[in-house]
Protein backbone atom coordinates (compact mmCIF):
# COMPACT_ATOMS: atom_id res chain seq x y z
CA UNK A 1 0.00 0.00 0.00
CA UNK A 2 3.11 2.42 1.01
CA UNK A 3 4.51 1.35 -2.37
CA UNK A 4 1.33 2.10 -4.30
CA UNK A 5 0.71 5.70 -2.88
CA UNK A 6 4.92 6.33 -3.27
CA UNK A 7 4.41 5.48 -7.30
CA UNK A 8 0.97 7.86 -7.49
CA UNK A 9 2.80 10.64 -6.31
CA UNK A 10 5.47 9.90 -8.17
CA UNK A 11 3.50 10.02 -11.01
CA UNK A 12 1.60 13.35 -9.86
CA UNK A 13 4.83 14.88 -9.44
CA UNK A 14 5.92 14.39 -12.76
CA UNK A 15 2.39 15.32 -14.16
CA UNK A 16 2.56 18.82 -12.39
CA UNK A 17 5.90 18.86 -13.07
CA UNK A 18 5.72 18.68 -17.00
CA UNK A 19 1.92 21.04 -16.95
CA UNK A 20 4.42 23.86 -15.55
CA UNK A 21 6.73 23.17 -17.85
CA UNK A 22 4.24 23.28 -20.44
CA UNK A 23 2.73 26.70 -19.25
CA UNK A 24 6.65 28.01 -18.99
CA UNK A 25 7.33 26.95 -22.39
CA UNK A 26 4.10 29.09 -24.15
CA UNK A 27 4.91 32.16 -22.07
CA UNK A 28 8.78 32.06 -22.87
CA UNK A 29 7.70 31.72 -26.89
CA UNK A 30 5.18 35.09 -25.62
CA UNK A 31 8.68 36.84 -24.47
CA UNK A 32 9.90 38.70 -27.15
CA UNK A 33 13.26 37.50 -27.98
CA UNK A 34 16.14 39.36 -26.34
CA UNK A 35 18.34 41.37 -28.71
CA UNK A 36 21.81 39.74 -30.01
CA UNK A 37 23.45 42.98 -28.49
CA UNK A 38 22.38 43.10 -25.26
CA UNK A 39 23.81 39.06 -24.62
CA UNK A 40 27.04 40.39 -26.12
CA UNK A 41 27.18 43.17 -23.97
CA UNK A 42 26.31 41.58 -20.62
CA UNK A 43 30.14 40.43 -20.58
CA UNK A 44 31.30 44.25 -20.64
CA UNK A 45 28.50 45.14 -18.15
CA UNK A 46 28.87 42.32 -15.87
CA UNK A 47 31.89 44.35 -14.82
CA UNK A 48 30.97 48.18 -15.90
CA UNK A 49 27.26 48.31 -15.36
CA UNK A 50 28.39 48.08 -11.52
CA UNK A 51 30.52 49.98 -8.59
CA UNK A 52 32.32 46.65 -7.80
CA UNK A 53 33.61 43.78 -10.42
CA UNK A 54 35.19 40.26 -9.02
CA UNK A 55 37.54 38.45 -10.98
CA UNK A 56 39.41 35.41 -10.75
CA UNK A 57 43.18 36.35 -9.86
CA UNK A 58 45.26 33.53 -10.99
CA UNK A 59 48.67 34.78 -9.56
CA UNK A 60 46.93 34.77 -6.20
CA UNK A 61 44.41 32.37 -6.68
CA UNK A 62 41.54 33.40 -5.63
CA UNK A 63 38.51 35.97 -6.62
CA UNK A 64 39.18 39.25 -6.14
CA UNK A 65 36.57 42.21 -5.76
CA UNK A 66 37.58 45.51 -6.64
CA UNK A 67 36.43 49.17 -7.36
CA UNK A 68 34.83 50.26 -10.92
CA UNK A 69 36.63 53.16 -11.77
CA UNK A 70 33.85 55.55 -11.59
CA UNK A 71 34.21 57.24 -14.54
CA UNK A 72 34.00 53.79 -16.18
CA UNK A 73 30.87 52.78 -14.93
CA UNK A 74 28.04 52.33 -17.21
CA UNK A 75 24.81 52.38 -16.22
CA UNK A 76 22.95 49.67 -18.88
CA UNK A 77 19.07 50.88 -17.84
CA UNK A 78 20.58 54.33 -19.59
CA UNK A 79 22.24 53.01 -22.57
CA UNK A 80 19.79 51.25 -23.85
CA UNK A 81 17.34 53.77 -23.41
CA UNK A 82 19.99 56.12 -25.92
CA UNK A 83 20.07 56.55 -29.00
CA UNK A 84 23.00 53.78 -29.23
CA UNK A 85 20.85 51.00 -27.50
CA UNK A 86 21.10 48.93 -30.49
CA UNK A 87 24.96 48.67 -30.43
CA UNK A 88 27.44 46.74 -29.23
CA UNK A 89 30.26 47.82 -26.86
CA UNK A 90 33.03 46.35 -29.45
CA UNK A 91 31.35 48.65 -32.22
CA UNK A 92 33.36 51.64 -30.80
CA UNK A 93 35.57 49.89 -28.60
CA UNK A 94 38.37 47.58 -29.50
CA UNK A 95 37.47 44.16 -30.17
CA UNK A 96 40.50 42.78 -27.51
CA UNK A 97 38.44 44.26 -24.50
CA UNK A 98 36.86 40.81 -24.69
CA UNK A 99 39.74 39.81 -23.07
CA UNK A 100 40.48 40.22 -19.43
CA UNK A 101 42.78 41.84 -17.98
CA UNK A 102 42.48 44.02 -20.51
CA UNK A 103 45.55 45.03 -22.36
CA UNK A 104 46.89 48.31 -20.87
CA UNK A 105 47.86 50.19 -24.40
CA UNK A 106 44.39 50.01 -25.58
CA UNK A 107 43.83 53.34 -23.64
CA UNK A 108 46.21 54.78 -26.09
CA UNK A 109 44.03 54.21 -28.70
CA UNK A 110 41.89 57.03 -30.43
CA UNK A 111 38.59 56.95 -29.79
CA UNK A 112 35.90 57.44 -32.33
CA UNK A 113 34.17 60.89 -32.94
CA UNK A 114 30.66 61.62 -34.31
CA UNK A 115 31.97 62.30 -37.74
CA UNK A 116 33.19 58.79 -38.12
CA UNK A 117 29.76 57.24 -38.29
CA UNK A 118 27.59 60.31 -39.04
CA UNK A 119 29.09 62.76 -41.04
CA UNK A 120 28.41 62.10 -45.08
CA UNK A 121 25.56 59.31 -44.43
CA UNK A 122 22.01 59.71 -46.42
CA UNK A 123 20.82 58.03 -43.06
CA UNK A 124 21.93 61.00 -40.92
CA UNK A 125 20.81 63.68 -43.23
CA UNK A 126 17.97 65.39 -41.81
CA UNK A 127 20.01 65.76 -38.62
CA UNK A 128 22.96 67.76 -41.31
CA UNK A 129 25.49 66.85 -38.86
CA UNK A 130 28.11 68.56 -40.68
CA UNK A 131 26.41 71.75 -40.27
CA UNK A 132 26.24 71.11 -36.76
CA UNK A 133 30.35 70.44 -36.75
CA UNK A 134 30.87 73.84 -38.85
CA UNK A 135 28.88 75.67 -36.23
CA UNK A 136 30.31 73.97 -33.10
CA UNK A 137 34.02 74.64 -34.55
CA UNK A 138 32.98 78.46 -34.68
CA UNK A 139 32.13 78.23 -31.29
CA UNK A 140 33.77 79.36 -28.01
CA UNK A 141 34.02 75.53 -26.66
CA UNK A 142 35.92 74.32 -30.08
CA UNK A 143 37.77 77.93 -30.77
CA UNK A 144 39.17 78.05 -27.07
CA UNK A 145 40.00 74.13 -26.47
CA UNK A 146 42.26 71.53 -28.39
CA UNK A 147 40.76 68.72 -30.18
CA UNK A 148 40.28 66.99 -27.01
CA UNK A 149 36.93 68.97 -26.73
CA UNK A 150 34.77 66.49 -28.75
CA UNK A 151 31.09 66.18 -29.30
CA UNK A 152 31.51 63.54 -26.29
CA UNK A 153 32.01 66.68 -24.01
CA UNK A 154 28.46 67.51 -24.30
CA UNK A 155 27.03 63.81 -25.91
CA UNK A 156 27.76 61.18 -23.85
CA UNK A 157 27.68 58.31 -26.09
CA UNK A 158 26.43 55.93 -23.85
CA UNK A 159 23.61 58.13 -22.77
CA UNK A 160 22.23 60.89 -25.05
CA UNK A 161 19.41 61.24 -26.40
CA UNK A 162 17.56 63.65 -28.97
CA UNK A 163 15.16 65.58 -27.07
CA UNK A 164 13.92 68.84 -28.87
CA UNK A 165 13.01 67.18 -32.02
CA UNK A 166 10.59 64.55 -30.50
CA UNK A 167 9.36 66.05 -27.51
CA UNK A 168 6.11 65.62 -25.80
CA UNK A 169 7.20 67.61 -22.78
CA UNK A 170 8.68 70.77 -23.29
CA UNK A 171 10.25 70.79 -19.69
CA UNK A 172 11.71 68.03 -19.77
CA UNK A 173 13.42 68.66 -22.83
CA UNK A 174 14.73 72.07 -21.02
CA UNK A 175 15.61 70.43 -17.51
CA UNK A 176 17.81 67.34 -19.81
CA UNK A 177 19.53 69.86 -22.30
CA UNK A 178 20.25 72.48 -19.76
CA UNK A 179 21.79 69.36 -17.92
CA UNK A 180 24.06 68.82 -20.25
CA UNK A 181 25.27 72.14 -20.21
CA UNK A 182 25.25 71.88 -16.09
CA UNK A 183 27.83 69.07 -15.99
CA UNK A 184 30.82 70.87 -16.87
CA UNK A 185 29.65 74.60 -15.62
CA UNK A 186 28.35 73.43 -12.45
CA UNK A 187 30.72 70.54 -11.79
CA UNK A 188 33.93 71.78 -10.88
CA UNK A 189 35.67 68.30 -11.38
CA UNK A 190 34.27 68.40 -14.86
CA UNK A 191 35.47 71.58 -15.53
CA UNK A 192 38.55 71.52 -14.62
CA UNK A 193 39.55 68.94 -17.00
CA UNK A 194 39.11 71.36 -19.68
CA UNK A 195 40.74 74.61 -17.72
CA UNK A 196 42.45 75.50 -15.06
CA UNK A 197 39.75 78.33 -14.47
CA UNK A 198 38.15 78.77 -11.57
CA UNK A 199 34.45 77.71 -12.62
CA UNK A 200 32.11 80.89 -12.20
CA UNK A 201 29.15 80.47 -10.21
CA UNK A 202 26.44 80.11 -12.62
CA UNK A 203 23.54 81.78 -10.34
CA UNK A 204 26.11 84.43 -9.55
CA UNK A 205 26.59 85.24 -12.62
CA UNK A 206 22.72 85.26 -13.48
CA UNK A 207 21.63 87.54 -10.89
CA UNK A 208 21.14 90.87 -13.28
CA UNK A 209 18.06 87.71 -14.59
CA UNK A 210 14.80 88.55 -13.06
CA UNK A 211 12.80 85.85 -12.43
CA UNK A 212 15.50 83.49 -12.47
CA UNK A 213 14.12 80.71 -11.31
CA UNK A 214 11.35 80.63 -13.84
CA UNK A 215 14.09 81.54 -16.48
CA UNK A 216 16.65 78.57 -15.55
CA UNK A 217 13.31 75.82 -15.87
CA UNK A 218 11.39 77.22 -18.74
CA UNK A 219 14.60 78.05 -21.32
CA UNK A 220 17.83 76.13 -22.52
CA UNK A 221 20.74 77.96 -21.84
CA UNK A 222 21.72 78.12 -25.40
CA UNK A 223 18.23 80.38 -26.13
CA UNK A 224 20.39 83.30 -25.26
CA UNK A 225 24.52 80.94 -25.47
CA UNK A 226 23.87 80.37 -28.98
CA UNK A 227 23.46 81.58 -32.19
CA UNK A 228 20.72 80.44 -33.81
CA UNK A 229 21.00 78.60 -37.55
CA UNK A 230 17.89 77.79 -39.50
CA UNK A 231 19.92 74.42 -41.05
CA UNK A 232 19.94 72.60 -38.02
CA UNK A 233 17.59 72.06 -34.97
CA UNK A 234 19.35 72.63 -32.37
CA UNK A 235 21.85 75.70 -31.85
CA UNK A 236 25.56 74.95 -31.41
CA UNK A 237 27.57 77.75 -32.04
CA UNK A 238 28.04 78.81 -28.44
CA UNK A 239 29.13 82.20 -27.97
CA UNK A 240 31.52 83.77 -26.46
CA UNK A 241 29.75 85.52 -22.61
CA UNK A 242 29.80 89.04 -23.89
CA UNK A 243 27.24 88.34 -27.06
CA UNK A 244 25.14 86.38 -25.51
CA UNK A 245 21.55 87.45 -25.24
CA UNK A 246 20.99 90.14 -22.20
CA UNK A 247 18.21 92.38 -23.87
CA UNK A 248 14.47 91.30 -22.28
CA UNK A 249 12.74 92.22 -25.80
CA UNK A 250 14.39 89.68 -27.57
CA UNK A 251 12.55 87.04 -26.63
CA UNK A 252 9.69 89.03 -25.29
CA UNK A 253 7.98 90.42 -28.41
CA UNK A 254 6.01 88.72 -31.20
CA UNK A 255 9.01 88.43 -33.33
CA UNK A 256 10.50 86.43 -30.42
CA UNK A 257 13.85 84.81 -30.74
CA UNK A 258 12.39 81.66 -28.93
CA UNK A 259 10.20 80.51 -32.08
CA UNK A 260 13.95 80.54 -34.01
CA UNK A 261 15.26 78.22 -31.10
CA UNK A 262 13.51 76.52 -28.05
CA UNK A 263 9.72 76.60 -29.83
CA UNK A 264 11.53 76.17 -33.51
CA UNK A 265 10.38 72.42 -33.78
CA UNK A 266 6.78 73.24 -32.88
CA UNK A 267 6.81 76.77 -34.79
CA UNK A 268 7.60 74.76 -37.75
CA UNK A 269 4.98 72.56 -37.63
CA UNK A 270 2.52 74.95 -36.31
CA UNK A 271 3.40 78.84 -37.21
CA UNK A 272 0.29 80.22 -38.26
CA UNK A 273 0.05 84.36 -38.67
CA UNK A 274 -3.24 84.07 -37.70
CA UNK A 275 -3.89 81.26 -34.75
CA UNK A 276 -5.29 81.60 -31.81
CA UNK A 277 -2.40 83.29 -29.75
CA UNK A 278 0.76 82.61 -31.27
CA UNK A 279 0.32 79.25 -31.47
CA UNK A 280 3.99 78.04 -31.87
CA UNK A 281 4.21 79.27 -28.16
CA UNK A 282 1.25 79.69 -26.33
CA UNK A 283 -0.30 76.00 -25.94
CA UNK A 284 3.02 75.20 -23.65
CA UNK A 285 3.99 78.81 -22.11
CA UNK A 286 3.37 82.62 -21.60
CA UNK A 287 6.19 84.85 -22.52
CA UNK A 288 5.12 88.25 -21.78
CA UNK A 289 5.15 90.58 -24.96
CA UNK A 290 5.26 87.27 -27.12
CA UNK A 291 1.93 85.75 -26.56
CA UNK A 292 -0.55 87.78 -28.47
CA UNK A 293 -3.74 87.04 -29.80
CA UNK A 294 -4.18 88.68 -33.41
CA UNK A 295 -8.11 88.81 -32.49
CA UNK A 296 -8.51 90.23 -29.41
CA UNK A 297 -5.73 92.82 -30.64
CA UNK A 298 -8.12 94.15 -33.46
CA UNK A 299 -10.75 93.71 -31.10
CA UNK A 300 -9.71 95.90 -28.44
CA UNK A 301 -8.66 98.58 -31.29
CA UNK A 302 -12.13 98.23 -32.24
CA UNK A 303 -13.35 99.14 -29.11
CA UNK A 304 -11.15 102.19 -28.32
CA UNK A 305 -11.77 103.16 -31.78
CA UNK A 306 -14.95 103.74 -31.22
CA UNK A 307 -14.93 105.23 -27.49
CA UNK A 308 -12.53 107.68 -28.72
CA UNK A 309 -14.80 108.84 -31.77
CA UNK A 310 -18.26 108.25 -29.48
CA UNK A 311 -16.05 111.08 -27.32
CA UNK A 312 -15.45 112.99 -30.13
CA UNK A 313 -18.82 113.40 -31.48
CA UNK A 314 -20.42 114.10 -28.03
CA UNK A 315 -17.70 117.17 -27.92
CA UNK A 316 -18.68 118.39 -30.86
CA UNK A 317 -22.54 118.40 -30.25
CA UNK A 318 -21.55 120.23 -26.84
CA UNK A 319 -19.56 122.68 -28.18
CA UNK A 320 -22.42 123.37 -31.19
CA UNK A 321 -25.14 123.38 -28.95
CA UNK A 322 -23.51 125.09 -26.08
CA UNK B 1 -24.84 129.33 -8.31
CA UNK B 2 -26.39 126.40 -6.24
CA UNK B 3 -24.97 125.54 -2.41
CA UNK B 4 -22.07 123.95 -2.78
CA UNK B 5 -21.85 120.45 -1.17
CA UNK B 6 -18.26 119.55 0.60
CA UNK B 7 -19.08 115.78 -1.15
CA UNK B 8 -15.16 114.55 -1.32
CA UNK B 9 -13.25 114.16 2.04
CA UNK B 10 -9.94 114.38 2.71
CA UNK B 11 -9.05 110.77 2.49
CA UNK B 12 -11.11 110.27 -0.77
CA UNK B 13 -9.00 112.72 -2.39
CA UNK B 14 -5.94 111.29 -1.17
CA UNK B 15 -6.94 107.75 -2.74
CA UNK B 16 -8.05 109.55 -6.04
CA UNK B 17 -4.85 111.22 -6.77
CA UNK B 18 -3.02 107.99 -6.21
CA UNK B 19 -5.25 105.46 -7.27
CA UNK B 20 -5.29 107.83 -10.52
CA UNK B 21 -1.33 108.27 -10.81
CA UNK B 22 -0.88 104.63 -10.08
CA UNK B 23 -3.62 103.48 -12.88
CA UNK B 24 -1.80 105.68 -15.44
CA UNK B 25 1.64 104.30 -14.72
CA UNK B 26 0.55 100.49 -15.33
CA UNK B 27 -1.71 101.34 -18.36
CA UNK B 28 1.84 102.74 -20.28
CA UNK B 29 4.25 100.16 -18.59
CA UNK B 30 1.28 97.38 -19.53
CA UNK B 31 0.42 98.44 -22.90
CA UNK B 32 4.62 98.69 -23.00
CA UNK B 33 4.92 95.15 -22.20
CA UNK B 34 2.13 93.95 -23.90
CA UNK B 35 3.42 95.22 -27.21
CA UNK B 36 7.00 95.30 -26.66
CA UNK B 37 8.92 96.29 -29.87
CA UNK B 38 12.39 96.74 -29.74
CA UNK B 39 12.05 99.29 -32.63
CA UNK B 40 9.72 101.04 -30.68
CA UNK B 41 10.26 100.72 -27.43
CA UNK B 42 7.59 102.82 -25.27
CA UNK B 43 9.35 102.10 -22.04
CA UNK B 44 12.76 99.69 -21.83
CA UNK B 45 11.35 96.25 -21.16
CA UNK B 46 13.05 95.99 -17.51
CA UNK B 47 11.80 98.99 -16.52
CA UNK B 48 8.35 99.16 -17.76
CA UNK B 49 8.57 95.66 -15.87
CA UNK B 50 9.67 97.03 -12.56
CA UNK B 51 7.24 99.86 -12.88
CA UNK B 52 4.31 97.41 -13.37
CA UNK B 53 5.56 95.47 -10.10
CA UNK B 54 5.84 98.11 -7.94
CA UNK B 55 2.33 100.09 -9.49
CA UNK B 56 1.00 96.87 -8.71
CA UNK B 57 1.56 96.84 -5.39
CA UNK B 58 0.96 100.17 -4.68
CA UNK B 59 -2.41 100.29 -6.41
CA UNK B 60 -3.31 97.17 -4.13
CA UNK B 61 -2.59 98.34 -1.21
CA UNK B 62 -4.28 101.68 -2.13
CA UNK B 63 -7.65 99.89 -2.99
CA UNK B 64 -7.17 98.75 0.51
CA UNK B 65 -7.43 102.13 1.52
CA UNK B 66 -10.73 102.46 -0.89
CA UNK B 67 -12.55 99.10 0.70
CA UNK B 68 -11.90 99.19 4.09
CA UNK B 69 -12.82 103.02 3.57
CA UNK B 70 -16.06 102.13 1.75
CA UNK B 71 -16.60 99.65 4.74
CA UNK B 72 -15.66 102.33 8.18
CA UNK B 73 -17.26 105.19 6.55
CA UNK B 74 -20.55 106.28 4.92
CA UNK B 75 -18.77 106.85 1.70
CA UNK B 76 -19.66 103.11 0.87
CA UNK B 77 -23.71 104.30 0.93
CA UNK B 78 -23.05 105.77 -2.68
CA UNK B 79 -21.77 102.09 -4.06
CA UNK B 80 -25.49 100.49 -3.10
CA UNK B 81 -28.00 99.97 -5.87
CA UNK B 82 -31.50 99.29 -5.53
CA UNK B 83 -32.45 96.82 -8.47
CA UNK B 84 -35.86 98.29 -8.25
CA UNK B 85 -36.26 100.68 -11.06
CA UNK B 86 -32.74 100.40 -12.06
CA UNK B 87 -33.20 100.01 -15.41
CA UNK B 88 -35.85 102.70 -15.84
CA UNK B 89 -33.42 105.07 -14.03
CA UNK B 90 -30.42 104.04 -16.40
CA UNK B 91 -32.43 104.74 -19.11
CA UNK B 92 -33.28 107.95 -18.33
CA UNK B 93 -29.62 108.81 -17.16
CA UNK B 94 -28.82 107.52 -21.01
CA UNK B 95 -31.25 110.06 -22.64
CA UNK B 96 -29.74 112.56 -20.73
CA UNK B 97 -26.27 111.72 -21.88
CA UNK B 98 -27.01 111.42 -25.53
CA UNK B 99 -30.17 113.79 -26.09
CA UNK B 100 -30.64 115.97 -23.11
CA UNK B 101 -27.76 117.40 -22.31
CA UNK B 102 -27.67 119.14 -25.80
CA UNK B 103 -31.07 120.27 -25.11
CA UNK B 104 -29.90 121.98 -21.80
CA UNK B 105 -32.49 120.23 -20.12
CA UNK B 106 -32.66 119.20 -16.40
CA UNK B 107 -29.86 116.86 -15.11
CA UNK B 108 -32.78 113.76 -14.36
CA UNK B 109 -30.43 112.97 -11.02
CA UNK B 110 -28.86 115.99 -10.04
CA UNK B 111 -25.74 115.84 -7.06
CA UNK B 112 -27.02 116.15 -3.30
CA UNK B 113 -25.43 114.69 -0.55
CA UNK B 114 -27.28 111.69 -0.29
CA UNK B 115 -26.19 110.76 -4.56
CA UNK B 116 -23.12 111.41 -5.41
CA UNK B 117 -23.11 109.19 -8.47
CA UNK B 118 -25.99 109.31 -11.05
CA UNK B 119 -27.46 105.92 -11.77
CA UNK B 120 -25.22 105.08 -14.62
CA UNK B 121 -21.95 106.29 -12.86
CA UNK B 122 -23.29 104.18 -9.79
CA UNK B 123 -23.50 100.75 -11.99
CA UNK B 124 -20.48 101.49 -13.97
CA UNK B 125 -18.02 102.81 -11.02
CA UNK B 126 -19.45 99.33 -8.71
CA UNK B 127 -18.52 97.49 -11.45
CA UNK B 128 -14.91 98.54 -11.98
CA UNK B 129 -14.21 99.04 -8.41
CA UNK B 130 -15.52 95.43 -7.25
CA UNK B 131 -15.31 93.75 -9.99
CA UNK B 132 -12.30 94.67 -12.57
CA UNK B 133 -9.88 95.77 -10.09
CA UNK B 134 -10.42 92.71 -7.99
CA UNK B 135 -9.64 90.54 -10.84
CA UNK B 136 -6.92 92.49 -11.74
CA UNK B 137 -5.68 92.25 -8.53
CA UNK B 138 -6.06 88.33 -8.24
CA UNK B 139 -4.26 88.05 -11.99
CA UNK B 140 -1.33 90.73 -11.09
CA UNK B 141 -0.44 88.73 -8.23
CA UNK B 142 -0.48 85.29 -9.78
CA UNK B 143 1.50 87.05 -12.36
CA UNK B 144 3.97 88.19 -10.10
CA UNK B 145 4.11 84.92 -8.72
CA UNK B 146 3.62 82.70 -11.73
CA UNK B 147 4.96 79.48 -9.90
CA UNK B 148 1.68 79.69 -8.27
CA UNK B 149 -0.71 79.22 -10.96
CA UNK B 150 -1.79 75.57 -12.49
CA UNK B 151 0.83 75.07 -15.37
CA UNK B 152 -2.61 73.10 -17.72
CA UNK B 153 -6.28 74.15 -17.95
CA UNK B 154 -7.67 72.34 -20.31
CA UNK B 155 -5.18 72.12 -22.42
CA UNK B 156 -3.66 75.91 -22.64
CA UNK B 157 -1.37 77.41 -20.20
CA UNK B 158 -2.59 78.73 -17.22
CA UNK B 159 -0.10 81.44 -17.02
CA UNK B 160 -1.90 81.99 -20.53
CA UNK B 161 -4.92 82.13 -19.48
CA UNK B 162 -4.15 84.51 -16.37
CA UNK B 163 -2.55 86.80 -18.49
CA UNK B 164 -5.51 86.94 -20.89
CA UNK B 165 -7.95 87.77 -18.32
CA UNK B 166 -4.98 90.52 -16.89
CA UNK B 167 -4.98 91.89 -19.81
CA UNK B 168 -8.71 92.30 -20.59
CA UNK B 169 -8.98 93.52 -17.04
CA UNK B 170 -6.87 96.24 -17.91
CA UNK B 171 -8.17 97.23 -21.02
CA UNK B 172 -11.55 97.57 -19.58
CA UNK B 173 -9.69 99.89 -16.68
CA UNK B 174 -8.25 101.70 -19.62
CA UNK B 175 -11.71 102.66 -21.33
CA UNK B 176 -13.52 103.27 -18.25
CA UNK B 177 -10.78 105.59 -17.27
CA UNK B 178 -10.97 107.72 -20.86
CA UNK B 179 -15.14 107.71 -20.66
CA UNK B 180 -14.61 108.55 -16.49
CA UNK B 181 -12.23 111.71 -17.80
CA UNK B 182 -14.54 112.62 -20.81
CA UNK B 183 -17.37 112.87 -18.18
CA UNK B 184 -15.35 114.69 -16.06
CA UNK B 185 -15.94 117.84 -18.15
CA UNK B 186 -19.67 117.70 -18.30
CA UNK B 187 -19.88 119.88 -15.55
CA UNK B 188 -20.70 123.37 -14.36
CA UNK B 189 -17.87 124.08 -16.03
CA UNK B 190 -15.36 121.87 -18.21
CA UNK B 191 -12.83 121.76 -15.44
CA UNK B 192 -15.24 122.27 -12.45
CA UNK B 193 -15.57 118.91 -11.55
CA UNK B 194 -11.74 118.25 -11.70
CA UNK B 195 -11.11 121.24 -9.18
CA UNK B 196 -13.76 119.51 -6.80
CA UNK B 197 -11.71 116.20 -6.63
CA UNK B 198 -9.07 118.74 -5.32
CA UNK B 199 -10.50 120.77 -2.71
CA UNK B 200 -13.49 118.54 -2.07
CA UNK B 201 -16.32 121.37 -2.52
CA UNK B 202 -18.92 120.32 -5.12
Amino acid sequence: MIFKMKTYSKDILLLITGFLLLIASVFAADEKEVPQNIILNQKCFKCHGAKFYTFFNESQGKNVKERMNPYFVIDSATFYASNHKSFICTDCHSPEYKNFPHDGNLRMEAKFICMDCHGGDDTFAKFNFEGIESEFQKSVHSSRHDESFTCWMCHNPHSYKISARNTTNLSQTIAYDNAICLNCHADIDNYQMLTEKENPNILTTHDWLPNQKLHFSNVRCIECHAQNNDSILVAHLILPKEKAVKKCVQCHQSNSILLASLYKYQSKERRNQAGFFNAAILNESYIIGANRNLYLNIISLVIFGFVILGIAIHTVIRIIKK
Amino acid sequence: MSERIYLYPLWIRLWHWTNAILCLFLIISGVSLQYSNPEFPIIRFDIAVSIHNIGGILLTLSYLVFFIGNLTTPNGKYYKIKMKGLFESLKKQFIYYTVGIFQHAEKPYPITRERKFNPLQKVSYLVAMYFFLPLMFITGWALLFPEINLRNVFGFSGLQLTSLLHVMMGFFVSVFLMVHIYFCTIGTTALSNFKSMIDGWH
